[in-house]
């Protein structure tokens, strides 16, 4: 497995959990173009891969990621922002159809948090901030920030977030149903370990089909969701795993799923 | 001009003494900075391992120097909140966040915010003729600092209200036998005694003493299933400190441990 990234730390667990920790300390691992590419070819090996069960995205004990790379946006005007690749990346990650985990310490800004509001479950350590404090430069969020946050934790907060540019902690964050878990800092990285492996358990193609049905709930009207779910849990029905996962249930044994 | 606080590391303590002894170590905002300074060192030194809070003088803390907060008629009303939020509540977060036991000896009058910054120690020893006193009420304001939130777990809430909306005067023993405080010494013994406890702390696993102190300071938010995964998830980081290792193998060899806080 390719698992060079000047950026990133990669590491695969025995469980099936890729963990990619962001590795531009100095940085404050700021989400540059290049290592939002190498997140990407990341996450496109960890989808070619049938070992790859899950993926946990860090920043370490004190960092998650604390906005874009300013040097790389000043330098470009409008028609440079235009063309800029940025948005297709952040769709990369978005299409990303395994279980992506968030554990998230210190600040999630800007980019940052834009980045955990891609990830379909998300822990954080006490203390930390997350925010979109683009407004106080005189822009404003431009990888769905407003859209996806709006939508994750409602309009009052959000638009305070977005307006103020002042971030919220992980306990305020948690009630408003941005992540799911707070914990201490030194555990973060546990806590999502646990879930991802706990998931990595589960069949790979029910966890596929339940994430698609998941992501898709933003999108649509509530009809077109429960076809869209319906047809999914339709398609499971043809599935091994699915036999595998009730006749274990009725034999009260541990299901061995192979992805069929 | 001598320091507002005086820090002092021996023997993995770090002594932080409050020092505006003619003021009675009321703050005012260069304390304010000094203090926090004081305590982000305690806590970055690795060799510290406990943490000692008195003052200086025949007072522990007045709180607020007031003198910084005269109202002449006619001036803008004041801003209380602003001071609040830049120093008294980071100040609480950072005592109560302090993954090392902080000890408070409180050597005299602990009134206002001095009395609910010493509550907030996790370890308090008082002077016999030390006192504890909620003065908020007497010029219109609410108790700071905590106050509002410790008084009501440590004493139970008749005491918390009937100190808080009197203000009277509590005694360091009357302290000890509530239960605000952990002990009432003797005035001359009272450094010698806290010291000796700080010594004694920081010889002990401190990773481990900071994750009980975060247990127990989260106990009265979390519901008793978010508790005890609080606990499983401290556990699983106690049971991989060094300290635990040595802590084990010292007691099959059957020899005293010696912690490194690691």
């Amino acid at each position: 497995m390719h698992t060079d990234y000047s950026d990133l730390l990669v590491e695969l667990t025995q469980q099936g959990v890729l963990v990619v920790t962001l590795n531009r300390p100095e940085k404050r691992n700021a989400l540059s173009n290049g290592v939002l590419s190498q997140l990407i070819s990341c996450l496109d090996m960890a989808a070619s891969e049938s070992e790859v069960k899950t993926v946990v995205v860090y920043g370490g004990e004190t960092m998650f990621a604390a906005g874009a790379d300013l040097n790389e946006m000043s330098t470009q005007h409008a028609v440079e922002t235009w063309l800029n690749p940025r948005p297709q990346l952040w769709q990369r990650i978005d299409q990303f159809e395994k279980p992506l985990i968030a554990a998230v310490n210190g600040y999630a800004l800007g980019a940052g948090l834009e980045l955990v509001l891609l990830c379909d479950v998300v822990v954080a350590g006490e203390g930390t901030l997350f925010g979109l404090p683009e407004i106080t430069l005189g822009l404003m969020p431009g990888a769905g920030g407003t859209q996806r946050l709006a939508r994750t934790i409602g309009k009052s907060l959000a638009n305070q977030m977005v307006l103020t540019g002042q971030a919220i902690t992980a306990q305020t964050a948690r009630e408003a149903g941005l992540i799911s878990e707070v914990t201490i800092a030194e555990n973060t990285l546990n806590k999502a370990l646990d879930i991802a492996s706990t998931i990595a358990q589960r069949a790979p193609l029910a966890v596929r089909a339940a994430k698609a049905s998941l992501k898709s709930v933003p999108n649509g009207t509530l009809s077109q969701g429960l076809l869209m779910e319906r047809q999914l849990f339709s398609l499971l029905a043809e599935t091994q795993d699915r036999a595998e996962g009730i006749q274990a249930f009725l034999e009260k044994r541990k299901a061995t799923f192979e992805g069929k | 001009m001598e320091s507002t606080i005086l820090l002092q590391v021996e023997a993995g303590v770090a002594i932080i003494t409050l020092n505006r002894p003619k003021q009675l170590n009321s703050f005012n905002p260069e304390m304010h900075k000094a203090l926090k300074k004081a305590l982000k060192d305690a806590e970055q030194d690795d060799s510290v391992r406990a943490i000692l809070l008195t003052g200086t003088g025949r007072g522990f803390c007045a709180g607020q120097d007031l003198n910084d907060r005269n109202v002449n008629s006619g001036e803008e009303m004041p801003d209380l909140g602003e001071s609040i939020e830049k120093f008294y509540n980071p100040l609480i977060k950072q005592i109560s966040a302090m993954p090392k036991p902080v000890i408070a000896a409180v050597n005299g009058v602990a009134a206002g915010a001095g009395a609910n910054i010493a509550l907030a120690c996790d370890i308090v020893f008082a002077a016999e003729s030390a006192s504890f006193i909620q003065a908020f009420c007497k010029i219109g304001l609410i108790p700071d600092s905590g106050g509002t939130w410790t008084l009501p777990r440590v004493i139970g809430m008749a005491r918390a209200k009937a100190l808080t909306l009197l203000g009277d005067k509590v005694s360091a023993s009357q302290a000890e036998e509530w239960g605000m405080i952990w002990q009432c010494v003797a005035d001359d013994e009272l450094i010698e005694k806290a010291l000796s406890v700080a010594n004694h702390l920081a010889t002990q696993p401190t990773k481990g003493l900071g994750f009980i102190k975060h247990a127990l300071n989260h106990s009265s938010q979390n519901r008793l299933d978010e508790q005890l995964e609080l606990e499983k998830d401290l556990q699983r980081l106690a049971g991989r400190t060094q300290d635990y290792r040595e802590g084990i193998s010292a007691f099959f060899d059957k020899r005293a441990p010696e912690f490194k806080g690691k």
